[in-house]
């Protein structure tokens, strides 16, 4: 029996400051994955949206999210991952591409652009704010993020692919 | 065959199709020719991974007998696995890597474009997914195949001779059999002579680009479809699933 004083509102400020496991400057709720938290009088269920279908991290922020509600003594809860709609990074809040530009990581330029890296977009470096970067690969250290290099202060970089 | 036992069917040869596509190449991993071709070819073996992932474990809820995705993946043999000739074959040079990376991935775009409305919602919830990322994985392909076909005399004859040689297994991706006709009537299933014209065009495209020739008309070898295979995927499963047949029930 899930406390009758739990509220859905009450229960995504918990989970809202569960750090992104490969992106920790940024919450999952700041990217876009924490969608739903559904309270019934059984069950407190939290929905998910992967970012990628093979993402590594949703194991991991499955187990983060059963923690917190754990420790916060919200139980029996479950997490169910909804593949629709399709996670998009129209989905990440301004103040997460700010976090992520400090992070050193270009965010994502159009919102759900269909163009992929590399064709015609001015990704604007993060460490020296040039636009004179250019690609070096369609896939980084994640699945998420793009090889990039800047021409100007001659730093490479990552660039958070529009998705 | 109900539409039930399609739609497993259907689901099985969807996941088959990305499981071992993403084995094959996965066994580039720290063996590519330099560290960012290595990252490439991990991500998209991971997101072909995921979409398995997601489509074996649909096809074990329809089947409904309390198996898991890991189940399906690990615990079936050749003859039960129903993905095409064409990712079961060996990774020869990376020419041939990209051969093959370029004629799935074309024909996964037109398909998910196609499966992202069908009428079953975690299909189509899948495919929207799914289509995203092949989409990199074609430009990818794309990028390489032009590249090593209009270079140099020798990365020319091979791009030309992997394109032949994986040439015959690509009739196989357009055959259609009862599941697919009964999903297709139900506004499931893709009809897939319908992305046939699509597929060849972007293919010739491509071709052309390079400076390649397209392959004559051969005679096309299929059966993976319906689970006749040839001798690679054996071996393969005997990597994949030494781990499982072993030491049944293992767990990290």
């Amino acid at each position: 029996m899930v406390n009758a004083t739990i509220t859905k509102e009450s229960v995504l400020a918990l989970l809202a400051e569960i750090p992104d496991p490969e992106i920790p400057v940024v919450s999952i709720q700041e990217m876009g994955m924490l969608r739903d938290v559904i309270i019934k009088d059984d069950l407190c269920e939290v929905i998910i949206t992967p970012t990628y279908t093979g993402c590594p991290a949703m194991g991991i922020i499955q187990a983060d999210i059963l923690m917190v509600l754990a420790s916060h003594h919200i139980k029996p809860a479950k997490v169910t991952m909804v593949y629709s709609p399709a996670w998009t990074t129209d989905w990440m809040s301004d103040e997460a591409k700010e976090k992520l530009k400090n992070y050193g990581i270009a965010p994502p330029l159009h919102s759900s652009c269909n163009s992929l890296p590399g064709s015609n977009l001015h990704i604007i470096c993060p460490q020296c704010g040039s636009k004179q970067t250019e690609i070096i690969s369609q896939f980084g250290s994640t699945a998420c993020k793009a090889l990039y290099k800047c021409n100007s202060c001659k730093e490479p970089f990552e660039y958070f692919k529009c998705h | 065959m109900n539409t039930q036992e399609a739609l497993y069917n259907y689901c099985l040869r969807l996941g088959d199709n990305a499981l071992i596509h993403a084995h094959r190449i996965c066994e580039w991993c720290s063996n590519a020719p330099f560290i960012e071709e290595d990252l490439a070819l991990s991500n998209i073996a991971l997101d072909l991974i995921g979409s398995a992932q997601c489509f074996l474990k649909y096809a074990a809820e329809i089947d409904g007998k309390g198996k898991t995705e890991d189940d399906l993946a690990y615990r079936r043999s050749e003859r039960q696995y129903f993905n095409y000739l064409l990712v079961e074959q060996p990774n020869g040079d990376f020419a041939n890597t990209m051969a093959r990376l370029l004629l799935m991935s074309a024909f996964d775009v037109y398909l998910f474009e196609t499966l992202a409305t069908s009428k079953d919602e975690a299909i189509a919830a899948y495919a929207a997914k799914t289509l995203k990322e092949v989409k990199y994985h074609l430009a990818h392909a794309s990028d390489w195949v032009i590249r090593l076909g209009d270079g140099t005399e020798e990365s020319k004859y091979r791009m030309q001779k992997a394109i032949n040689d994986l040439w015959l297994f690509s009739g196989e991706l357009f055959e259609m059999d009862e599941t697919d006709t009964i999903l297709i009537n139900e506004g499931i299933a893709c009809n897939l002579h319908d992305i046939k014209p699509k597929w060849q065009n972007y293919i010739s495209s491509v071709l052309e680009k390079a400076t390649l020739n397209l392959p004559e008309a051969i005679h096309m070898v299929k059966g993976g479809k319906n689970g006749l295979h040839t001798e690679y995927l054996g071996h393969i499963l005997s990597e994949m699933q030494y781990l499982q047949r072993a030491y049944p029930e293992a767990k990290w």
